[in-house]
C-alpha cells in the first residue's frame, strides 16, 4: 500500500509502541515533540477564540467598524443600537508610534552608532547595560513617571514654548493639556529606545571590519566611516526600525496612563486621545453588558493583534534579509 | 593470534557521497593496530565506524560487517549503545567535562550509565587514571575540574575516562596532534603500555609516530584499503608502489 | 556629528535616571513596615498596607513560573535537538511570533479561557503570564543547548551513553547557566507586566484567598492607585508598590548580569 511506503519509518516506529518495545529515545523525542507543540495549541487557540468572541461585533458593523468614528455602548436613545468604530484608535495607534519613531529612532541610532563606532569598548558595555535597565522597567511605572513627573514638566517647560514657536501648525494648536497624544508618544519613544538601538547595534557590528578598512584607507573621518556602516546596514536599520513601531503599536499601560483617554479623531497632537490597546485595558473589565460591547473590544483586541503581527513579521523579515546578505557578501 | 575484529566490506557514505569503499581486514587482539593515510581518505570514518558513531551525522549511511567476538554489531536488533560500551574512544581534541570533577570525569561512563556504588566507584577511579598513567598526578585533588588540567593530562584523563568502563577495544581518533612533543610522548609510552590487555586501533597523519606505536599498520587512500600488514613490513618492505610513495613523503 | 551621538546617549540616560531618581524618593516616603504587611484600604482611605499585592506578584509569578519553566525548557531541548526538521522550523517561527503579541491581548485570551469559565482568578492571571513566559524561555534554553560543543556530546555518546540520557545529563547541566538566566530574565519580565493581570486577575484589596479567586498584584496596584482621585493617599501608594516592584526587577537583572560577566582568565574546553 502507498501508505506503508511513504511512511515506513513512522509505521515501525507505531509497531514498536504497540509491542511495547520503546526505546529511551524515542520517548524521549516524542516527549519534548509533544511539549514543542504548546506553541501550535497556543496561537491557533487565541486567534480562533478571539475570531469568535469578535465575530458577532463584525458581523452587526461589518467594515464599517474600522471606518467608524462613534463609540457609544449606551445609546442616548435606548431603542437605538450602540454604535463602535475603530478609526478613531487606529488614527490613535498610528500617530502616537509615528510620533515615538520619529524621536526614539535618531536617538537610537545615535546611541548604536556611538556605542559602535566611537566609544571606547569599556565605556560602551557599562553605557549599554544601562540603555538595557530601560528596558526592563515595566511599562505601569514608565506610566506613572509620565503622569506624575513627565507631564507637569512638559506643561510647563516644554508645551508652551511648542505652542508659541509652531502654534502655525495645526498639530501644535489647541488648549495645553498634560495628558496627550504627543506626551503618549514621547513616552512610547522612551520605551523603543532599547529595542531600536540593541538591534542596530547588532546590525553594525555584522558590517565586516574590512568596510571599514576600505573607507578608512581613503582617508575618510570617523564620521565618514560610521556613514558608510549605516549605509551598509541600512536594510537591518529598517528592520530595527520596523521592530521599535511594533514595540509601540502593542503598548498599553504607559500610554494608557498618559494619553487622556478620549475618544476623538484628533487633529492636533495636543489634545486628549486613545489608542486600541488603551481602550481595551480601559473598558474591558466593566463591558459586561450589551453582549456587543465586549465583542467589539475583542474586534480591537484583533485588529491589535494582527497589526502587530504583521508588522513584526515584516520586520523580522527585512533584519533577516539584511544580516544574511552581509554574511554572503562581506565574508571572505 | 586471535582476530578481534573482522571488518568484511565496509562501505560508509556522508549523504551521496562515498568515503569507505570495500574495506576488508581483521584487527589482531592486544596489538596496536594504526590506520594511516592522506587528508580525506577516510581513516577517522572507518574508526568511527567501529563504534557505531559515523552513523549519528545526519545523512550518514554504512553497509557491511563489522564483527567484534563473532557478532555483528550492525547486526539486527542491536543496540548502538552497548557496542559503544565495549569500544571506548579517544578524540583528537582532548574533552574531558569542564563542569565535573577529575573524579566524576573518570567515572562518568559509569555514573551516567547508573552505577552509584561508592565503593567500587572509587576503585575504578584509582585503576582508571593508573592505567592511564595520571594517577600520580592528580591523586592529592581529585575533586579539582578536570578542565584545569594541562593538555598531556586532559588526554590521559580522556583515555582513563574510556578504561573505566572496561571496553574491549579502545579506538583513538589523533589522540596526539593537539599536544606538545613532551605530552604526545607520555601518550605513546602509553598506548604500547595498554596494548597488554586491550586492544588499540589508532588513527594518525604523523607516519613516524605509527612506526613507533603499532605493530600492524593499515594505509587507506580514497576511501579504499592500499595495505595493510605488520608495521614492519609497511615501513621497510611495502608491496605496494602507493604505500611506497606515501611512506617517503611523495604525497599527502 | 559624533558629539551629537553622545547626546543622544544623554539624552536617553536622563529619564532613565529620572525614573530611577523620582521612583526612590517618592517611593521611599510611603514605605514603613506596615506598607509590607497591612492589607490594602479602600482608595482614599489612610493607613494599611499592600502586603497583598506583594503576596499576590510572588504568588502569581511562582505560578506562571511552575508552568511556563517547564514547557519554555522542553521546547527548547526539542528546538536544539530537533531543529533540523520542518515542524521544527515552523514552530521556531511560530515562537518568535508569540512573542510579539501585545500584552493586552494576552489578557483577552486569558480571559477568554478562563475568566470566562471560572471567573476572575489567579489561575487565568497565572495562564496568561505564563504564555508570555514560554516563548522567552524556549529561545533561551535553545541557544544556550546550541552552545554546548558538539565534542562534549560525542564523548558521552562513546561512553556508551544513550543520546536522550546525555542531553538531560550532560548537555543540559554544560548549558544551565544560560538557561537559567533566560529563565531569571522571562521572570523578571513578566513580574512587572499588567496587562496580562488586568484582565484576568481584577485585582482586590485582600489576601490571597484561592487560586480561583481575584488577586491583587503590585502592577495592578500601581496602576489602580494612580487613577484615584485622592491625591495625598494613593498616589504615595502608587510610588511605594513601584519601588518595591522595580527593587524587585533591577535586582533580578544585576544579578543576572553579573552572573553572566566574562570572567576573567577563563579557560574553556
Amino acid at each position: 500500500m502507498r501508505t506503508r511506503e511513504k511512511h515506513p519509518k513512522f509505521l515501525s516506529k507505531l509497531r514498536s509502541i504497540s509491542k511495547g518495545k520503546l526505546s529511551g529515545d524515542s520517548v524521549f523525542k516524542i516527549f519534548v515533540t509533544l511539549i514543542a507543540c504548546n506553541v501550535f495549541i497556543v496561537l491557533g487557540l487565541m486567534f480562533f477564540q478571539i475570531i469568535q468572541n469578535s465575530w458577532l461585533s463584525i458581523q452587526t458593523y461589518g467594515v464599517g467598524f474600522l471606518v467608524g468614528k462613534i463609540w457609544q455602548p449606551f445609546p442616548p436613545n435606548s431603542s437605538s443600537l450602540p454604535s463602535f468604530g475603530a478609526l478613531p484608535l487606529i488614527w490613535g495607534t498610528l500617530v502616537t508610534s509615528a510620533i515615538a519613531l520619529a524621536l526614539g529612532v535618531p536617538v537610537s541610532l545615535g546611541i548604536s552608532l556611538a556605542l559602535s563606532e566611537f566609544a571606547p569598548k569599556r565605556f560602551s558595555y557599562v553605557i549599554s547595560f544601562f540603555v538595557e535597565l530601560l528596558a526592563a522597567i515595566p511599562s505601569v511605572i514608565y506610566g506613572l513617571w509620565g503622569i506624575f513627573v513627565l507631564i507637569p514638566f512638559l506643561q510647563v517647560n516644554v508645551y508652551p514654548y511648542l505652542q508659541a514657536s509652531l502654534g502655525f501648525l495645526p498639530i501644535f494648536q489647541g488648549t495645553i493639556r498634560g495628558p496627550s497624544v504627543l506626551t503618549g508618544g514621547i513616552v512610547l519613544a522612551i520605551m523603543i529606545i532599547p529595542t531600536v538601538s540593541a538591534i542596530s547595534r547588532d546590525v553594525f557590528a555584522a558590517v565586516p571590519n574590512s568596510q571599514r578598512e576600505a573607507i578608512m584607507a581613503l582617508g575618510a573621518t570617523r564620521w565618514e566611516k560610521a556613514k558608510t556602516v549605516m549605509s551598509y546596514g541600512r536594510s537591518g536599520v529598517i528592520g530595527a526600525i520596523m521592530l521599535g513601531l511594533g514595540r509601540a503599536m502593542g503598548e498599553t499601560m504607559a500610554i494608557t496612563m498618559v494619553i487622556g483617554n478620549s475618544f476623538n479623531m484628533f487633529s492636533s497632537f495636543l489634545e486628549p486621545g486613545s489608542t486600541l490597546a488603551s481602550i481595551i485595558a480601559n473598558e474591558f473589565t466593566e463591558a459586561s453588558s450589551p453582549p456587543v460591547y465586549i465583542s467589539a473590544l475583542m474586534e480591537v483586541g484583533l485588529i491589535l493583534l494582527a497589526l502587530a503581527i504583521v508588522v513584526n513579521g515584516i520586520a523580522r523579515l527585512i533584519i533577516w534579509r539584511s544580516t544574511r546578505k552581509v554574511r554572503e557578501v562581506g565574508l571572505i | 593470534m586471535n582476530h578481534k575484529i573482522e571488518i568484511e566490506n565496509l562501505n560508509a557514505w556522508f549523504g551521496s557521497k562515498q568515503v569507505l569503499r570495500d574495506i576488508t581486514m581483521k584487527i589482531k587482539e592486544n596489538m596496536v593496530t594504526a590506520i594511516i593515510g592522506p587528508s580525506g581518505c577516510g581513516k577517522t570514518t572507518l574508526i568511527r565506524c567501529l563504534n557505531r558513531m559515523h552513523e549519528l551525522t545526519p545523512g550518514a549511511k554504512v553497509t557491511g560487517r563489522v564483527l567484534l567476538g563473532g557478532g555483528d554489531i550492525y547486526g539486527e536488533g542491536v543496540d548502538p549503545v552497548t557496542v559503544r560500551r565495549k569500544i571506548g574512544m579517544v578524540f583528537q581534541k582532548p574533552n574531558p567535562f569542564p563542569m565535573m570533577s577529575i573524579y566524576d570525569n573518570t567515572v562518568a561512563g559509569l555514573k551516567l550509565n547508573g552505577v552509584s556504588d561508592k565503593h567500587r566507584l572509587d576503585e575504578t577511579v584509582e585503576k582508571s587514571l593508573k592505567a592511564a598513567h595520571l594517577w600520580d598526578e592528580v591523586k592529592a585533588d581529585l575533586e579539582k575540574s578536570g578542565a584545569s588540567l594541562s593538555g598531556g593530562q586532559q588526554q590521559r584523563l580522556c583515555i582513563a575516562r574510556a578504561l573505566a568502563i572496561e571496553p574491549e577495544v579502545i579506538l583513538m581518533d589523533e589522540p596526539t596532534s593537539a599536544l606538545d612533543p613532551t605530552a604526545a610522548s607520555k601518550i605513546e609510552q602509553l598506548i604500547r603500555v595498554l596494548a597488554q590487555d586491550y586492544t588499540v586501533i589508532i588513527v594518525t597523519h604523523n607516519m613516524q609516530q605509527a612506526a613507533r606505536v603499532s605493530d600492524c599498520t593499515a594505509l587507506l587512500y580514497l576511501g579504499k584499503l592500499v595495505e595493510y600488514g605488520s608495521t614492519k613490513d609497511i615501513f621497510e618492505n611495502p608491496k605496494s608502489e602507493l604505500t611506497e610513495k606515501y611512506i617517503t613523503g611523495e604525497f599527502g | 556629528m559624533i558629539s551629537l551621538t553622545y547626546l543622544a546617549l544623554i539624552a536617553a540616560l536622563i529619564p532613565l535616571v529620572s525614573i530611577l531618581a523620582e521612583t526612590i524618593l517618592r517611593g521611599l516616603s510611603a514605605m514603613s513596615f506596615s506598607f509590607f504587611i497591612e492589607e490594602i484600604p479602600p482608595l482614599g482611605e489612610p493607613g494599611g498596607g499592600i502586603g497583598p499585592a506583594i503576596q499576590g506578584t510572588l504568588i502569581v509569578v511562582a505560578l506562571a513560573s511552575s508552568i511556563g519553566v517547564p514547557i519554555g525548557v522542553f521546547s527548547g531541548i526539542y528546538l536544539a535537538e530537533f531543529g533540523q526538521a520542518r515542524m521544527a522550523s515552523v514552530a521556531r517561527f511560530l515562537n518568535d511570533v508569540l512573542t510579539n503579541v501585545p500584552s493586552i491581548v494576552l489578557g483577552i485570551f486569558g480571559w477568554t479561557l478562563v475568566v470566562v469559565a471560572i471567573g476572575w482568578s489567579i489561575i487565568a492571571g497565572a495562564i496568561a503570564l505564563a504564555i508570555m513566559m514560554i516563548p522567552i524561555v524556549t529561545r533561551t534554553t535553545e541557544e544556550a543547548i546550541r552552545l554546548v560543543p558538539a565534542t562534549m556530546r560525542e564523548a558521552a555518546i562513546a561512553l556508551g551513553v544513550p543520546k536522550w540520557k546525555t542531553t538531560l545529563t550532560v548537555v543540559l547541566s554544560s548549558a544551565k547557566k544560560g538557561i537559567a538566566t533566560g529563565i531569571l530574565l522571562s521572570v523578571a519580565r513578566i513580574s512587572g507586566e499588567t496587562a496580562p493581570l488586568l484582565l484576568t486577575i481584577l485585582g482586590s484589596r485582600f489576601w490571597f484567598s484561592g487560586f480561583t479567586q481575584p488577586t491583587a498584584a503590585l502592577p495592578v496596584a500601581v496602576f489602580n492607585f494612580s487613577q484615584s482621585p485622592f491625591r495625598l493617599v494613593d498616589w504615595p501608594r502608587a510610588w511605594g508598590a513601584s519601588l518595591i516592584l522595580i527593587l524587585i526587577i533591577l535586582a533580578i537583572n544585576i544579578i543576572v548580569r553579573y552572573a553572566t560577566r566574562e570572567k576573567y582568565g577563563a579557560t574553556n574546553i
